[in-house]
């Protein structure tokens, strides 16, 4: 391939009918709430573990709806339970028990 | 004589098998501590208060406690004076077991008529001991409220057999002794019986399925015991000098964690305590129920059971037996496998800049009720103490959460990240505003002589020492005792000693020991937001009670979980004092400038 001195960053498009969305329904099963997300951010904002890592909740559940794993395992390994997210989620999400639940059932493929 | 038999050497095996599955230097320190005269005088009158006379009920609630004392203390000193009895008359027989049990009998039969009519005396005095005792547990299978008690635990098939027949025993005891009332002779209450009902019982023919039918019922109230409730008795025994021993909860089933749960007297005392009891659908996720489905194994359920608790601890507080309902759920719950496993390698543990006396560490919760901690920094700067704010940009969470969670290892992760920052920092004094911290700080972190201190017991100690001068007004406090601080930690006395700096204090009925979980404890791991309400608002009840102006707290996660759905000021007491200080030694100063001037 010629070398153009720069390069197309792979396409980040998601085709939801190819994405695995298994776990996001299994966690939904045991935690119904997952699907009041508004995504407004305010458990990544108080998140103690955002600020070393980039532990953010929201994305957490965007990247599970999109099947995206192995994303969610980066994140999530970096949590410390503290469970601020829960007490300012405006939907009264369990976002603590949504995460344990989530560390419980992941998988790799 | 076959239930005798049966439950001893089921008690002896399930001795040797709790001690052995012991970790071999618990298994030590049970045994030291078994010879050591310290801790055997101190068994010994635990077992005497706890088993026989049952103080902690006693102090609970009276009837209760007569209740219960009046039959374990009635029954044992029957056996006992039975036994002296026997040793004084036959004493070539007092080797067989059973002999004191039917004394009156065998003794009728040979017709060696005794003459001791004190033994009689003290026998029949046990008896009817025993049996008002046995007449108030009936009464309260109906009315369970004169004993303070307003809901009771719901017995299990084999624990309604074991109560029928404890409930036969001592009348049919009653009935047989009267038979033979008149041949062996008895007391006051035996040869009265006799006496009234001479008809019936001077027929000897009714004589013999008399003690047959109290020797059945003792029979299948001994074989049945150890599947019942009724286990507490022999188990009780054991735990008393394993908990002296300093022995802790290191597996969730055996050992220590099984020897609480046989222990578990099904008293359902938890069930009034339990701060979920507000809803009725909670009641079988109480300390008692998760003891009865441990010991049938019910997976599915301690896990739901042990999961939904929020781990205030008021259960453990008030257990006249001492099982740990709070530590034995965070066991099950480090049972669990999680496929994911947090990892803080990545955290860098640089110190705040500076070093200074005080290290002020807010923690989490407090970022999210910022009001506690710019009071706090206030005050310590009107004090003239030189500190250093540990997190103010955000820290590192202590663990707690995590080790509530029963997640040990990622939890010691934490302790050491955080323990590193401190010792790096130089300070002398750890300064918390959150009780949940405080609680792993006094009892997980090694700080070396580092002092931990709770922001309440250290503006009291500001206060004593005359560097914050508070002024006193006519508002009045009521004071909650949060989980972590109270029950966890044991601080009862500072913030109340505070509080009264500032103005009257009043108290809530249910307070200190007994204070009720303001709902937000992040103990629970599968309890939703709305299910919370209720229990908020009960606790926010009894606070309101006496009608206070404000209510004081001292833990960040009370304050904004009251703060949502109370119709009164919530304040924590740092923010009460900084509204009321002003520095105690510049004051003074100030002062002696003027006197001079004049």
């Amino acid at each position: 391939m010629m070398d153009f001195g720069f390069k197309i960053s792979p396409s980040s498009a998601i085709n939801l009918d190819n994405a695995d969305l298994s776990l996001y329904e299994k966690v939904r099963e045991i935690e119904p709430d997952i699907s009041k997300c508004i995504a407004c951010g305010s458990c990544s904002a108080s998140c103690p573990a955002g600020k070393f890592s980039g532990m953010s909740v929201r994305k957490c559940i965007l990247d599970l709806q999109r099947g995206k794993k192995k994303e969610v395992a980066g994140m999530l390994s970096n949590c410390m339970l503290c469970g601020k997210c829960t007490m300012v989620c405006p939907r009264g999400i369990n976002t603590r028990h949504l995460i344990l639940s989530i560390c419980k059932l992941y998988k790799e493929d | 004589m076959a239930g005798m038999i049966f439950i001893l050497t089921y008690c002896l095996v399930a001795l040797v098998r709790i001690i052995m599955q012991l970790p071999g230097e618990d298994r030590k320190k049970f045994f030291i501590s078994l010879v050591t005269p310290k801790t055997m005088a101190k068994n010994i009158r635990d077992i005497f208060c706890d088993c026989l006379f049952h103080v902690k009920l006693w102090k609970r609630n009276k009837l209760l406690g007569y209740m219960h004392s009046s039959i374990a203390f009635g029954w044992f000193m029957l056996i006992v004076v039975g036994h002296i009895e026997v040793l004084l008359y036959v004493p070539h027989r007092a080797k067989l077991f059973y002999f004191p049990i039917f004394f009156r009998y065998f003794v009728a039969e040979t017709e060696e008529t005794m003459r001791g009519a004190f033994f009689f005396f003290l026998m029949d005095f046990f008896l009817l001991m025993v049996l008002s005792g046995i007449f108030l547990a009936m009464f309260k299978r109906i009315q369970s409220g004169i004993f303070g008690m307003r809901r009771t635990t719901n017995p299990s098939f084999l624990d309604l057999i074991g109560l029928y027949s404890l409930w036969a025993i001592f009348p049919l005891r009653l009935l047989a002794e009267g038979f033979t009332a008149d041949i062996s002779g008895g007391s006051f209450l035996t040869k009265s019986l006799n006496y009234v009902l001479h008809s019936f019982l001077s027929d000897h023919a009714n004589m013999l399925p008399a003690w047959w039918a109290y020797s059945c019922a003792l029979g299948i109230f001994f074989i049945v015991l150890p599947f019942t409730r009724y286990m507490h008795i022999p188990a009780e025994i054991l735990l008393i000098p394993l908990r002296n021993a300093g022995i802790k909860i290191r597996n969730a089933r055996k050992g220590f964690a099984k020897a609480e749960v046989y222990s578990c007297p099904n008293c359902g005392l938890c069930i009034d305590a339990c701060p979920m009891g507000v809803m009725k659908t909670h009641i079988k996720d109480t300390t008692v129920y998760l003891n009865r489905q441990i010991r049938r194994n019910n997976e599915r359920r301690i896990e739901e059971i042990s999961d939904k608790c929020l781990l205030c601890g008021k259960c453990t507080a008030i257990c006249p037996v001492g099982v740990e309902g709070d530590k034995l759920r965070i066991a099950q719950r480090s049972l669990r496998k999680y496929a994911i496993s947090q990892d803080y390698s990545n955290i860098g543990t640089a110190s705040p800049e500076g070093s200074s006396d005080v290290l002020y560490f807010a923690g989490c919760m407090t970022a999210l009720t910022p009001a506690i901690s710019k009071a706090m920094e206030s005050l310590l700067r009107k004090a003239g103490v030189s500190y250093s704010f540990m997190d103010r940009d955000g820290g590192i969470c202590c663990g707690r959460p995590m080790l509530m969670a029963g997640r040990f290892d990622q939890a010691r992760q934490l302790v050491e990240k955080n323990t590193e920052i401190i010792m790096k920092s130089g300070a002398g004094t750890l300064l918390l505003s959150c009780p949940i911290c405080y609680k792993i700080f006094r009892e997980k972190y090694n700080l070396g002589g580092i002092r931990v201190v709770h922001h309440t017991e250290y503006i009291a100690g500001l206060i004593r020492d005359g560097r914050l001068r508070v002024s006193k007004d006519s508002l009045r406090y009521v004071f909650h005792d949060p989980c972590e601080l109270g029950r966890g930690c044991g601080v009862y006395d500072e913030p109340r000693e505070v509080l009264s700096c500032a103005g009257s204090l009043a108290e809530a009925p249910k307070n200190r020991k007994e204070s009720i979980c303001c709902g937000g404890s992040l103990g629970s791991l599968t309890l939703g937001f709305d299910k919370r309400k209720a229990m908020t608002e009960n606790a926010l009840a009894n606070l309101t009670a006496a009608s206070p102006d404000v209510i004081a707290t001292a833990c960040p996660l009370c304050r904004s979980t009251f703060n949502r759905y109370a119709d009164r000021p919530v304040e924590d007491i740092a923010e009460i004092i900084d509204g009321k200080a002003v520095a105690g030694t510049t004051m003074i100063d100030n002062r002696l400038i003027i006197d001079k001037k004049n």
